[in-house]
């Protein structure tokens, strides 16, 4: 009993997180909790994994100065380069981790939610690479914001479902997800994609992202010898995030940033700001931080970066948050835009809208550091996919 | 005990020799004033008891009939107190189950849930996404109120997970009767006579078996294993069409389940 109790304790980031789903879904988790445990403590499956990221993402990704950007906002930025992982954003670290779950576990069909359509890519990549079936559910909304991720899921054999219901973005994939994996657990793992949903996800999506820190960590020491003195990513679900963080969180010289989406602006009720502007409530199976009116109704969230575009975060931070260990700001819509034209024009890189947010808060920071500090960015993902969108944008305007 | 008022219902339907039939109804769908009517006229069609669903936003338990309905009782406003409010104005003869999620009953308080939800006249409470043990504080303090604690049972609910959702289980098993959200089954799953058998073995509380029971046939095959059956999307699905519709479903199922148990006693005999 013991072992079994501390495990359900770390199932909790404090009084967050938990198992607030059907009793349909308890068998699965209970099951996926062990063979998780199992696989991360058998060198076989660490070697396997630790393979394909090196030979198949494109693992440690690089580092980069940013020499025109750090003039810019007077100190020294690096950038963690997610975005030259295959499929060109972080969440492939993840899903190669939970397909090679799946296998161990036996389960042939694979089912996932996306937003941006960048974890459904790096799912239907991850499934083609082992043969396994694909079903990745997308809000009708995100589907026309992000044609060419649909297109690719596509190529890729995966099958994409559109989901008409509620705000017919994120938060609705994911409730259909969740039915459907209700409908299916016995054949199918349910992949998701950030550190939210009900234990163990947020701890397994977090180890497996924690890749990033981990790399960024070691580069930066051999960099510049020392600990950088800021990090800083963007927040919706929060993985690219707590990948970061997490190999951080015992440095207490270094100064942890969260930026979520402004959106139009806190005051116009159009946001994703869940960590910001939201109340703790139970919504995906956990107890986070979400976006809520009074009687506890879902409120609808906003963002120009659909892989933001959430109404929850995760409940590992809504512990930092309340500790103070990390410290969450917004930016609007507008600002993130801005931010995807600059890095464009100074260093020949185009962000992805999401990490666009981070960059973004850098850029109106400069008053907050010395000219010697060191600010590490997680640039999670390439902005190819948004070239259509922020075009259109620029032709409304 | 706070299952005073459920036993006491279980016990007259033992003696009576009947099963209970439970229907579903979504607070304010696809109205205020309809689904105060709907609730009236399940209790005189033949229902023993009534689940009155409190709506949400992301109801992940249910299929695409009760999400619509939520959503319509949503969009013209019902709130956690409106649902109170319903189940006062009824004033059933019949116990009323409260059927939610969580959030809404956090964000309304859940002290002053309990309170209010027993001074209305609600005798049990069914949390979808709270599986037992999740939150042991919590499940205290529902236990401890004037309410009943209903605990699901799934297929995939089995040995020890099986034993410990039962050990604090109030009023009667909610026994799910397949995998799958609510509404849309084609055939009873052949398994249930093992599933409620499963239960049995572990507890003596009544059996309600629900998810996708909607014709006769299927609620008389369920009442010949279980001590109660549950429609929910079928009735709602009727409820479009208007009260007479609904009212003839009840009658149908009522009609056919009474059958099934008469015939049982014939072989029994």
């Amino acid at each position: 009993m013991t072992a079994r109790h501390a495990e359900r304790t770390a199932a909790r980031f404090g009084p967050y997180g938990g198992r607030y789903v059907p009793e349909t879904l308890v068998a699965a988790l209970e099951e996926l909790t062990v063979v998780y445990h199992e696989a991360v403590s058998d060198p076989a499956f660490r070697d396997e994994l630790e393979r394909l990221l090196r030979t198949y993402v494109g693992r440690p990704t690089p580092l980069s100065e940013a020499p025109r950007l750090s003039e810019r906002v007077g100190c020294r930025v690096l950038l963690k380069r997610e975005d030259l992982t295959h499929t060109g954003a972080h969440k492939i670290n993840n899903t190669l981790g939970q397909v090679l779950l799946a296998r161990r576990m036996g389960k042939r069909r694979i089912i996932a939610e996306t937003g941006a359509g960048q974890h459904g890519v790096a799912t239907a990549t991850a499934c083609a690479l082992f043969g396994l079936e694909c079903v990745v559910y997308m809000g009708e909304e995100d589907m026309t914001r992000q044609r060419l991720n649909v297109f690719r899921m596509e190529v890729m054999g995966a099958t994409v479902v559109p989901v008409g219901s509620g705000t017919r973005t994120l938060k609705d994939a994911t409730n259909e997800a969740l039915r459907d994996w209700v409908t299916n657990v016995d054949s199918t793992h349910y992949v998701l994609g950030s550190v939210v949903g009900p234990d163990p996800f947020p701890r397994i999506v977090r180890d497996f992202q924690s890749v990033i820190g981990r790399e960024a960590r070691a580069q930066v020491l051999e960099r510049i010898g020392g600990l950088p003195d800021w990090v800083v990513a963007c927040v919706g679900g929060g993985s690219n995030a707590i990948g970061m963080f997490h190999d951080f969180l015992e440095d207490a010289a270094v100064k942890l940033v969260g930026v979520e989406a402004g959106g139009s602006g806190l005051d116009t009720g159009r946001h994703s700001a869940s960590l910001t502007a939201g109340r703790p409530g139970v919504l995906h199976g956990c107890l986070s931080y979400v976006l809520q009116d009074t009687d506890g109704q879902v409120q609808p969230a906003h963002s120009v970066a659909a892989g933001l575009d959430y109404p929850g975060v995760g409940p590992e931070h809504a512990y930092l948050r309340d500790s103070g260990r990390v410290q969450y700001y917004t930016v609007t819509d507008r600002q993130a835009v801005a931010a995807f034209y600059a890095l464009g024009r100074m260093e020949g890189i185009l962000p992805a809208l999401e990490s666009a947010h981070a960059l973004a808060w850098i850029l109106e920071s400069g008053t907050r550091w010395s000219a010697t500090d060191v600010v590490l960015f997680t640039l999670s993902g390439r902005g190819d996919k948004d070239v259509q969108h922020v075009a259109s944008l620029a032709e409304r305007e | 005990m706070s299952d005073a008022v459920l036993r006491a219902r279980w016990e007259r339907l033992r003696h009576a020799g009947r099963v209970a039939l439970i229907p579903y109804l979504t607070a304010g769908f696809p109205t205020r004033d309809l689904s105060l009517a709907a609730l009236t006229m399940v209790a005189e069609a033949g229902a023993d008891f009534v689940e009155v669903g409190i709506p949400f936003t992301d109801p992940v338990a249910d299929g695409p009939v009760i999400q619509k309905s939520t959503q319509v009782a949503l969009e013209q406003g019902m709130t956690v107190g409106g649902v109170l409010e319903l189940v006062r104005a009824a004033a059933l003869e019949i116990p009323v189950i409260a059927f939610g999620y969580l959030n809404p009953i956090l964000a309304f308080g859940l002290d002053r849930f309990l309170a209010e939800a027993a001074d209305a006249g609600v005798a049990g409470l069914l949390l979808t996404d709270l599986p037992a043990g999740e939150d042991p504080a919590l499940e205290r303090t529902v236990r401890e109120s004037a309410l009943a604690q209903i605990s699901l049972v799934a297929p995939t609910t089995t040995g020890a997970r099986l034993r410990a959702v039962l050990a604090h289980a109030e009023g009667f098993v909610y026994l799910i009767s397949r995998l799958g959200v609510t509404g849309a089954a084609t055939a009873l799953d052949a398994t249930l006579e093992g599933a409620v058998g499963r239960v049995r073995e572990v507890t003596d509380l009544p059996v309600a078996v629900g998810f996708g029971i909607g014709s006769g046939p299927q609620a008389a095959l369920a009442a010949a294993h279980a001590d109660g059956v549950v429609v929910g999307s079928a009735l709602v699905r009727r409820l479009e069409q208007g009260l007479g519709p609904a009212r003839e479903l009840i009658e149908e199922l009522r009609g056919a389940m009474d059958r099934g148990r008469d015939g049982k006693g014939d072989r029994r005999s």
